[in-house]
């Protein structure tokens, strides 16, 4: 992992990658590019390409999206530090989250916090002097049918307690394999990860379970006590249409709403004709 | 009990390697596309309006009329994009559903473009779930391969691709209108309404945005007819649904069952509250949904009805928990996360989360006045109904229905300590000893 120390007078962030890395990282941001209908698109996952090669947005990773995608440093910064995952120091190997919001705080997550804060000696998104963990307390992780949860590198590990945690950490640390509870047989690098989630798959999709037992409490039950969902119909059911009530466009959908003012309001046209008059006067 | 499980959604999800293209065409699977290739697009749309499936993701609004909101054809681009940014605390359904299943969101998200003609959808999945993304990258792969996706699917002259893409963490982005900045390369903020996605969405061209449960039970919607549907729920609330139990229930996990069910039947499916305990307060639909009590557990679980009771059904996140826990702590736990996801576009959410978690630390460190019930009350009041999107109405659910319920744990806040009325570690699943306060955790 090559860290950027920081930019000298006059040296210019883009010129930071060396010219074989920066090749490579283009043909990269290019596929990323092609997925979408527009370049900006590809911003968030050229960020985690970039924490793929620096281990967090580095400033040279910024200048390098911003060139590649005709922005300025400031745009792509304003975008970096508003998502948590954008790590704006150099991360650990392992990012260990444990989960401190409501339900998983109450049913354990703050014991295992504070016991594996005190052990490791550092604070919320603090790295070990390793280098090999970085703790965080995180947000829920959809996965409260296993609290209390630990996340590694965003792998599950389900059911903890701050013995388990603690373990969990030394193994880490120490470069023992250790096993998420529902994910892949072993636990990537930090890097690693961030190019999965860049869209770069690493083949490893088919390790682990499919479901933990909390998953499949309801469907299990279901087959011990006989318990299905009507059959469906046999034959084609005819899809009569309905008398066509005519779509109002924009309905109650959240606090968000504003009466309709403008035509841009209610025809894509018009929108589009706004967006490409406001994009004139920016440019 | 009068009501029993309906697995549908998750009635593959113990076969061996259930992700998988294979076991899903085995159980049936890709069933539901041929049917919908073989029909007009928008006879798809009527027969999803008519079974009446509603938005899974929380509001409830119903899925074929968010469909038929977009626009006449233009000559342009119409897009999907299906929100999988599960964030909502508690809500842990979509995430076991893509992990187990993916091939059934592929499904549904095919059936879907097709109907409303789309031909590039987008599926947004939040970025702290590494392995559920390698899942749904491969099942993307695999679709493909199987002549699923690209073009001309299955000889029907339709094409389309699926682009996945990954959040970065930020519960703001499953506000659809933030996921549809956040997809175009800005900072996830909700944008003014209206224009709604369907009229101006991705790119300013018209969108829909829907859940992933929704947009899985497309594809047995599509199987079975509107009326099959429609014979499971209640009249206004049709269908089947996740409900993902948590907390101090035996066995907490998921129970799929018709919209209408209690608390009390799924309770009893998931062996109760932990022994030797009692129900003291639950979520019926995620941490933003005004909390309930044991007063509630007869009220069936559909939209009305839980909005009847004065809660939303929500995303039928039910976190359970028991007389040992303080609804002061939850309370401020809560509020100190609307506090850090708050997007900062608008001036009520901003500012008043901040205050909202001051005034809360206080009364959970025992430090409170009698003043600072009040001032909680008067802070939502000016949060709820003026915030630029839902997560500054969420944020108050929580405080004043809590209020309503327990003001006598608020009013203790002003000489107690919330940890010294409810230690921690008698709602904990193991015994410990904690070590340091808990007040001011986030400050």
């Amino acid at each position: 992992m090559s860290i950027e120390t920081g930019r000298g007078p006059g040296q210019r962030h883009s010129t930071s990658y060396d010219a074989e890395t920066h090749a490579r990282l283009t043909a990269d941001s290019d596929v990323i590019v092609a997925r979408y209908p527009q370049a900006r698109s590809a911003l968030l996952p050229m960020l985690h390409l970039v924490q793929s090669e620096d281990g967090y947005v580095s400033p040279r990773g910024i200048a390098f999206c911003a060139a590649h995608l005709g922005l300025s440093t400031a745009e792509v910064s304003a975008v970096a530090t508003f998502y948590t995952q954008y790590k704006r120091h150099p991360n650990g190997t392992y990012t260990v989250g444990v989960c401190t919001n409501t339900l998983c705080a109450i049913m354990g997550g703050d014991a295992i916090w504070e016991d594996l804060s005190d052990h490791l000696g550092v604070g919320h998104d603090e790295t070990t002097d390793d280098g090999a963990i970085t703790l965080e307390r995180i947000e829920c992780n959809a996965a409260c049918d296993y609290a209390p949860v630990v996340m590694v590198n965003w792998e599950f590990f389900d059911n903890q307690t701050p013995d388990s945690a603690r373990q969990l950490a030394d193994d880490l640390a120490a470069g023992r394999p250790v096993v998420p509870t529902r994910g892949a047989s072993s636990v990537c690098t930090f890097t690693e990860m961030s190019r999965v989630l860049a869209g770069f798959g690493d083949g490893r999709a088919d390790e682990g379970v499919g479901a933990g037992v909390p998953t499949l409490r309801g469907v299990e039950l279901a087959r011990a006590e006989g318990w299905t969902a009507p059959e469906f119909p046999q034959g084609t059911t005819s899809a009569a249409p309905a008398a066509a009530t005519e779509p109002r466009v924009g309905d109650e959908q959240s606090s968000a709403e504003r009466p309709a003012t403008t035509p841009a309001d209610v025809s894509p046209a018009a929108e589009q004709q706004k967006q490409s008059t406001d994009d004139a006067k920016e440019s | 009990m009068a009501t029993t499980l309906t697995p549908v959604l998750t009635d593959t999800w113990d076969a061996d390697r259930s992700w998988s293209l294979a076991t899903y065409e085995d159980a049936g699977g890709y069933r539901g596309l041929r049917r919908a290739l073989g029909m007009q697009a928008g006879d798809v749309v009527t027969m999803v309006k008519d079974s009446g499936l509603r938005g899974r993701g929380g509001a409830g609004f119903p899925t074929g009329m968010k469909w038929g909101f977009l626009p006449a054809p233009d000559g342009g681009p119409r897009y999907l994009v299906v929100n999988a940014d599960e964030s909502e605390p508690g809500t842990c359904k979509d995430t076991p559903l893509m992990m187990a299943s993916p091939q059934l969101l592929i499904e549904g998200m095919i059936i879907t473009s097709y109907a409303i003609g789309c031909h590039h959808a987008f599926l947004y999945v939040r970025g702290e779930i590494l392995h559920v993304y390698r899942r749904l990258l491969h099942a993307i792969e695999e679709a493909r391969a199987a002549g699923y996706l690209g073009t001309d699917i299955l000889g029907s002259g339709f094409d389309l691709e699926i682009t996945l893409h990954s959040g970065a963490g930020a519960y703001i982005c499953g506000e659809e209108t933030a996921l549809l900045d956040s997809l175009e390369g800005l900072r996830g903020q909700p944008r003014l309404k209206p224009p709604f996605p369907a009229v101006a969405g991705l790119y300013a061209r018209p969108t829909v945005v829907n859940n992933v449960e929704s947009i899985a039970s497309v594809p047995s919607i599509v199987q079975g007819g509107s009326d099959w549907f429609k014979s499971m729920g209640t009249e206004r609330s049709s269908g089947y649904g996740l409900f993902s139990l948590s907390g101090h229930v035996t066995r907490p996990g998921q129970y799929e069952a018709p919209l209408g069910i209690t608390l009390r039947e799924l309770l009893e499916m998931a062996g109760g509250i932990r022994e030797g305990h009692q129900l003291k307060f639950w979520t019926p639909g995620g941490s933003s949904t005004p909390i309930f009590t044991a007063e509630h557990l007869d009220v069936p679980l559909d939209y009305e009805s839980v909005g009847a009771a004065g809660s939303m059904l929500g995303t039928r996140a039910l976190q359970i928990f028991d007389e040992t826990t303080s609804v002061v702590r939850a309370v401020t736990r809560w509020t100190e996360f609307y506090k850090h996801e708050s997007c900062g576009k608008c001036t009520p959410c901003r500012e008043g989360t901040y205050w909202l978690t001051q005034v809360l630390q206080r009364i959970e460190a025992g430090q409170g006045t009698l003043a600072d019930i009040d001032l909680l009350l008067d802070l939502c009041d000016n949060i709820l109904g003026k915030a630029f999107c839902a997560l500054g109405d969420g944020a108050t659910s929580p405080i004043t229905s809590a209020v309503q319920y327990f003001r006598d744990e608020f009013v203790a806040g002003t000489h107690t300590p919330a940890d010294v009325l409810f230690p921690p570690e008698h709602s904990s699943l193991f015994s410990y000893t904690p070590k340091h306060t808990l007040v001011g955790v986030h400050a």
